[in-house]
């Protein structure tokens, strides 16, 4: 049927023969060829001048001396950068451990509690959209606001966090304050603003799933607690390791709310000195590119190690 | 047919009245409650905005207290405030733009072709750290001697934008059926004005989730200004930095500063929450 549609368009000897199934007849096949890539070049364009020239050039850095002034003259050094960043026990490692304790104890409680609200929030109830209002504008402030809002709020001396705990007799925390307490703040802070994405995330996962086998497992006298972990759960697997990818790559990547609230270095002990913290100090604060660049570069690898790893067993388990 | 229920025989596997009531009681609470703890700090916030800063540092002087435009009268003479305001709508609006523009055309392509392998691009710009791109471009620009202009801080935030528009673009495409263009096509347009005609006004929802988006993200971006602005084209959440070493003193200009940035915010959750909630959840339910 195709065949005898075929025009004497110029667009039909540059036709590739390999049309797959759902596609629409060769004509426009065709003509859409032409029209797709005309449609996707500027946008390649920016995202290969614009990203991945830099991340060539990052790698590039990376091995390089440079340093100070950015005009200085740099030379190749081999792997030493990275040599450096690996066998540095006091900044480099201990940002490393921070970035995956932040990153694992946010996102693990922002996903059972997300997944919780958005069980709570299923079905339909009177004032929803109310509360879908207020649940999206924590997650689109700005988030060096949300720092300042928690500044004030858990400032040990005149904060309304410590007046509260008074209230109930408990001691006095010094939260931001203090070197041991201010990542642990940090990571609530970050459940606080991005919970409510999680439950955005899985209510939209939670609408689209059939009805019928819930109400199969209802009639087989199933509880809510049965239903829920043997129907629901493994339906909504798909959208939870969606919304576990998303939500991990970002919270390894914090930066804005850490230091706005701890500033460079992550405060005085390098308390919540992130790697991406560490490698905006090793840039902007000491101008030590090349080493930064290395950094960055490790960083970038784990980040894409994590996400490899995460929608792996994502598709293993909805086989 | 087997999946179908008849209504009597389903009572009996229902809890009985009085227990859904009181567990619908209990649901009506418990989401309150939370609706509370997400509201309450950043009332917490609007309302040190408007307060003296003898009250903001006294915790018992709680909601009840007579407002004050004395905060947002010292920070807007100050001047500096009023200036990146202006500059974070200048970028956003600019970047913005120029984004959709360029990422419309190419999430049609995507969305309509299935070209899976040039979508993932998109997967990539999103997973990269933003300071990898931003160390070379700052070398490259400071190069140049360009750090601190428009164009600059413009280009950055399209770093973010132009990926986002496209990650949500691209299943909004997909989701409209092919249908409509094959029929405008029999009908006598070209492939690009089925595209133009048909498709881009179907898609100006989605354009315009996107777009508001990307405009709250440029607003809200701190790094990429905190490296590529300087004093004149500085945007809000450089400046509202630049006042937290205030903090201890001026606990009142800050909060107002702080509310100045989170209103517009604000207004846009609530006018746009349907459009928004759509946009960041876009992509995620394909699985």
């Amino acid at each position: 049927m195709a065949a005898t549609e075929v025009s004497p368009a110029r667009a039909g000897t540059r036709g590739r023969p390999d049309a797959p199934r759902t596609r629409p007849p060769r004509t426009f096949e065709q003509a859409n060829r032409r029209l797709k890539w005309a449609m996707l070049t500027p946008a390649l364009l920016f995202v290969g001048l614009m990203i991945v020239f830099p991340l060539a050039f990052t790698l590039n850095l990376s091995l390089t001396d440079a340093f100070g002034a950015v005009n200085a003259d740099k030379r190749h050094i081999g792997l030493q950068n990275f040599l450096d960043a690996l066998g540095d026990t006091r900044r480099f490692w201990p940002a490393a451990r921070r970035t995956v304790v932040f990153t694992v104890g946010a996102v693990v409680l922002e996903t059972v509690l997300g997944l919780a609200l958005a069980m709570l929030m299923r079905k339909p109830f009177r004032g929803m959209r109310l509360v879908r209002t207020v649940l999206i504008i924590p997650l689109l402030a700005t988030p060096v606001a949300i720092g300042v809002l928690w500044l004030l709020i858990l400032d040990p001396t005149n904060g309304i966090a410590n007046h509260l705990l008074a209230g109930v007799g408990l001691p006095r925390q010094e939260f931001l304050g203090s070197v041991s307490q201010s990542l642990p703040v940090l990571m609530l802070i970050d459940v606080w603003q991005w919970t409510p994405m999680m439950t955005l995330l899985l209510l939209a996962g939670l609408t689209t799933l059939p009805e019928e086998p819930e109400e199969a497992a209802l009639v087989d006298g199933a509880n809510a607690w049965q239903r829920f972990r043997h129907v629901i759960l493994p339906m909504l697997a798909p959208t939870l390791a969606t919304a576990l990818v998303l939500r991990a790559v970002d919270a390894l990547k914090t930066f804005d709310i850490l230091y706005a609230t701890k500033g460079a270095g992550g405060g005085s002990d390098f308390e919540v000195e992130t790697l991406n913290v560490y490698a905006y100090g090793l840039t902007f604060d000491y101008q030590e590119y090349g080493l930064a660049a290395a950094v960055l570069v490790l960083f970038t690898l784990f980040i894409i190690g994590v996400v490899v790893l995460l929608r792996r067993r994502g598709g293993r388990k909805n086989g | 047919m087997s999946a179908t229920v008849t209504p009597a025989a389903r009572p009996p596997l229902r809890p009985a009245p009085r227990r859904r009531r009181t567990w619908s009681w209990l649901r009506g609470t418990a989401i309150a409650l939370v609706t509370l703890v997400f509201a309450l700090p950043l009332v917490w916030m609007f309302a040190a905005a408007f307060k003296t800063n003898v009250q903001v540092t006294d915790p018992s002087v709680g909601l009840w207290f007579t407002p004050t435009l004395d905060n947002f009268r010292s920070i807007v003479e100050a001047g500096q405030i009023v200036r990146s305001l202006g500059n974070s709508l200048l970028v956003g609006v600019v970047s913005t733009v120029l984004s959709a523009v360029i990422a419309v055309p190419a999430a049609w392509a995507v969305g309509r072709f299935g070209m899976h392998r040039t979508g993932s691009l998109v997967l990539v710009a999103r997973i990269v750290p933003a300071i990898s791109l931003l160390v070379p471009w700052y070398y490259l620009f400071a190069q140049m001697g360009l750090v601190g202009s428009y164009t600059v801080l413009v280009l950055s935030h399209m770093f973010v934008s132009v990926p986002l528009i496209m990650w949500v673009m691209i299943s909004f495409f997909a989701g409209l059926p092919v249908e409509l263009e094959e029929a405008a096509r029999t009908d006598g347009l070209s492939a690009f004005g089925a595209f133009w005609r048909i498709s881009l006004p179907l898609a100006a929802p989605g354009t315009a989730t996107a777009s508001l988006l990307a405009f709250v993200f440029s607003w809200n971006n701190f790094m990429f200004a905190l490296v590529f602005a300087d004093d004149r084209t500085q945007t809000v959440p450089v400046t509202l930095f630049n006042f937290i070493s205030y903090a201890s003193t001026d606990w009142g200009g800050l909060m107002a500063a702080a509310t100045l940035i989170t209103v517009p915010v604000v207004i846009a959750a609530v006018v746009g929450q349907k459009y928004l909630v759509a946009g960041l959840t876009a992509g995620a339910t394909k699985g």
